[in-house]
């Protein structure tokens, strides 16, 4: 199964990355935070928390996909759940937005329960079947039921977070801070989850559910505890687009197209990473805007793009192996050989866990 | 009665139309494991030749025979290009997922493109060819006629390949075993191209006849229908051309049931919620027979 060309796309550049791990993270997040100092316009500030939301989203399916490797195309249903319920609770009971937040999180994820205690049993595709359903159900719901959601005309008027007597709003920064907030402490959560008991049962049964079940791993509970920690994540994020979205939201913006960008996000990106659900938000967002000179061609040149990444790196641009969470010396490394502990992500070696 | 009868009616013409789209995604799917997203895309690229064959002055029935071929050898194409090379390689199921949805995104925002056919909808020839049929109270169109016998033709041609022809003997061996039937000297590679030409096809055959019932078509037109008639391919149990056609047919008629008694937002998602009803109450779908791998 090893493909050592797969691995060896760009050895520079990922050697970089990786040994200068600490001062480019540090780095990066000092110019994150300081972002709205810099005399950066509005648009862009936008444009950079929609990349910080969809690197949220992506983490929330990540683990989902990247650590127990279970395919959902329905995350835009929790995304939507998220965000129609803080609507609702903010709007209609005059909830604040932490609250809501934080109970519109709590309420995709008994959803995520439900609809996991059933379909988890299912392996595979015909999960990813049901989450397609999920999806589109979700959205019938929100223009069905008229006395909750007011139906196809959405809601309006969805209040601003208010921290500490201060209103957040796009300019004065704090839509920015709030959603790099949530999405770094989303990226703590997801580290934290990768490298505990519960992490390392995920990566078990997506390496191999039947071995995991032999070592007395118990893979539906496991797959049901994914799905509930996924749709938590996305609904949480989803209160938060409730939010920014000039406090309006409607049943369409939460398509079977938003499923699908979330998950090419995460596959783009690299798969079981948490760096590359920054890169490829950043991507995914940028590429649109970046090419607008191309026209209508950039849609066209936006599918090759992800075809052409199957192709040719189907681990994600950043997918690529690191020897946590066993560290090895240096020397140990060399004695094994690279290829022993670097196969690619996407294949599933024995200890990839990349951050 | 008449109301509801007219809408099973309809339920049952458009049902068919879905039931052909089915059989491509069940073929593939059968085969390949693989939810085969730019299907829906091939859909409305052959609606699309289809317009544009008869905007050339074709005449309607060269018109869809040349559509067919076409939309039969894009989808050999996009397995030929796109997919075949993640199989050698042996990639992750999701890398040939993600490369269908790459791939139907290029189809589609290539339709619409203002220098091809913009996305704006095109008004498509008529198929309700022979007026309204008249019974009592309840009308029938004679574009439900047309399309529920032309789906009926087509989908006993595809059953008579597949069960009574080398190529499906072939076809079924590589749906049961691909290894197995690829040692007994199954050109396991003709095959998958066979289901994708056929799929593409047949298409292409019911992009033809749902254009002609709505009388439009758009770039997107396949986006909704595509979930749709893939929830039909589960629901009769994949990998079973019959099942496709009764999955098709249930889809049909409660999505019209539906949008006549609880209203039009409920149309497109019916097909879901019996999705999801029958895979938790019979994961293999309605006639499936073939276990699916559990842990």
């Amino acid at each position: 199964m090893h493909k050592k060309n797969d691995f060896r796309v760009l050895p520079a550049f990922e050697r970089f990355i990786s040994r200068f791990q600490v001062p480019l993270m540090v780095l990066g997040l000092g110019l994150l935070i300081a972002v709205p100092f810099m005399g950066v316009s509005r648009v862009n500030i936008r444009l950079m928390m929609m990349i910080l939301l969809y690197a949220m989203l992506g983490m929330g399916l990540n683990v989902l996909i990247g650590y127990t490797g279970q395919v959902s195309l329905g995350h835009a249903g929790f995304y939507a759940i998220g965000a129609y319920a803080n609507a609702i609770l903010t709007t209609a009971y005059g909830f604040s937005f932490w609250e809501a937040a934080i109970a519109g999180a709590c309420i995709a994820a008994l959803v995520g329960l439900l609809l996991g205690m059933p379909t988890l049993r299912l392996s595979g595709t015909y999960l990813t079947i049901v989450t397609l359903g999920f999806g589109e159900i979700v959205v019938m719901v929100l223009k069905q039921w008229d006395s909750l959601t007011n139906g196809n005309f959405g809601i309006r008027g969805i209040p601003k977070p208010v921290f500490f007597g201060h209103e957040l709003n796009l300019p004065n920064g704090g839509f920015y801070w709030l959603i790099l907030a949530l999405s770094l402490l989303t990226a703590l959560a997801c580290y934290l989850i990768r490298f505990s008991k519960t992490g390392r049962a995920f990566t078990a049964i997506k390496e191999d559910a039947l071995a995991a079940t032999m070592m007395g791993i118990k893979t539906v509970r496991y797959k049901i505890l994914a799905f509930v920690i996924s749709a938590f994540i996305t609904g949480l994020a989803g209160a938060y687009y409730s939010v920014i979205n000039n406090g309006y939201i409607e049943p369409t913006n939460f398509s079977f197209n938003i499923s699908v960008q979330i998950i090419c996000v995460v596959i783009v990106g690299g798969l079981g990473t948490i760096r590359g659900m920054y890169f490829g938000a950043a991507l995914l967002t940028l590429f649109p805007q970046v090419f607008r000179f191309l026209d209508q061609w950039r849609f066209v040149i936006y599918g090759v793009l992800l075809v052409g990444m199957m192709q040719f790196r189907p681990q994600g641009a950043m997918g690529w192996q690191s020897t946590l969470p066993y560290r090895l010396s240096r020397g140990l490394k060399k004695r094994l050989g690279t290829p022993a502990v670097s196969a690619p992500v996407a294949q599933g070696g024995p200890c990839d866990a990349d951050v | 009665m008449e109301v509801f009868l007219g809408a099973v009616i309809n339920g049952i013409a458009l049902g068919m139309a879905y039931a052909l789209i089915a059989v491509g995604y069940s073929m593939v799917f059968g085969i390949l494991r693989l939810i085969n997203f730019s299907h829906a895309a091939v859909y409305a690229f052959g609606a699309y030749m289809v317009y544009f064959f008869i905007s050339l002055k074709f005449g309607l029935l060269p018109a869809i025979l040349a559509a067919i071929l076409l939309s039969g050898l894009l989808a050999v194409l996009i397995d030929q290009v796109a997919l075949k090379p993640l199989r050698t390689k042996a990639s992750v199921p999701i890398a040939s997922l993600i490369t269908t949805i790459g791939v139907s995104f290029i189809i589609q925002n290539f339709l619409s493109m203002d220098s091809i056919f913009t996305s704006e909808k095109k008004g498509f020839p008529s198929l309700n060819l022979f007026g309204n049929i008249q019974f009592g109270n309840l009308t029938i169109q004679s574009s439900q006629v047309i399309m529920f016998f032309t789906a009926l033709f087509l989908l006993g041609l595809l059953t008579f390949i597949v069960q009574k022809t080398r190529l499906g003997l072939a076809m079924r061996a590589t749906e049961q075993n691909q290894r197995a039937a690829h040692l007994m000297g199954v050109n396991v590679n003709y095959v998958i191209s066979a289901a994708f030409f056929i799929g593409g096809a047949s298409a292409a055959i019911s992009g033809a006849l749902i254009g002609g019932y709505y009388q439009i078509i758009s770039p997107t037109m396949g986006a909704i229908i595509g979930l749709k008639a893939f929830s039909a391919a589960v629901v009769g149990g994949i990998g079973i051309l019959y099942g496709s056609v009764v999955g098709g047919l249930v889809v049909g008629i409660s999505e019209t049931v539906a949008a006549q008694y609880l209203g039009s937002n409920v149309r497109d998602p019916m097909a879901f919620v019996i999705l999801i009803l029958i895979l938790i109450i019979k994961p293999n779908g309605l006639f499936g027979k073939k276990g699916i791998s559990k842990v």
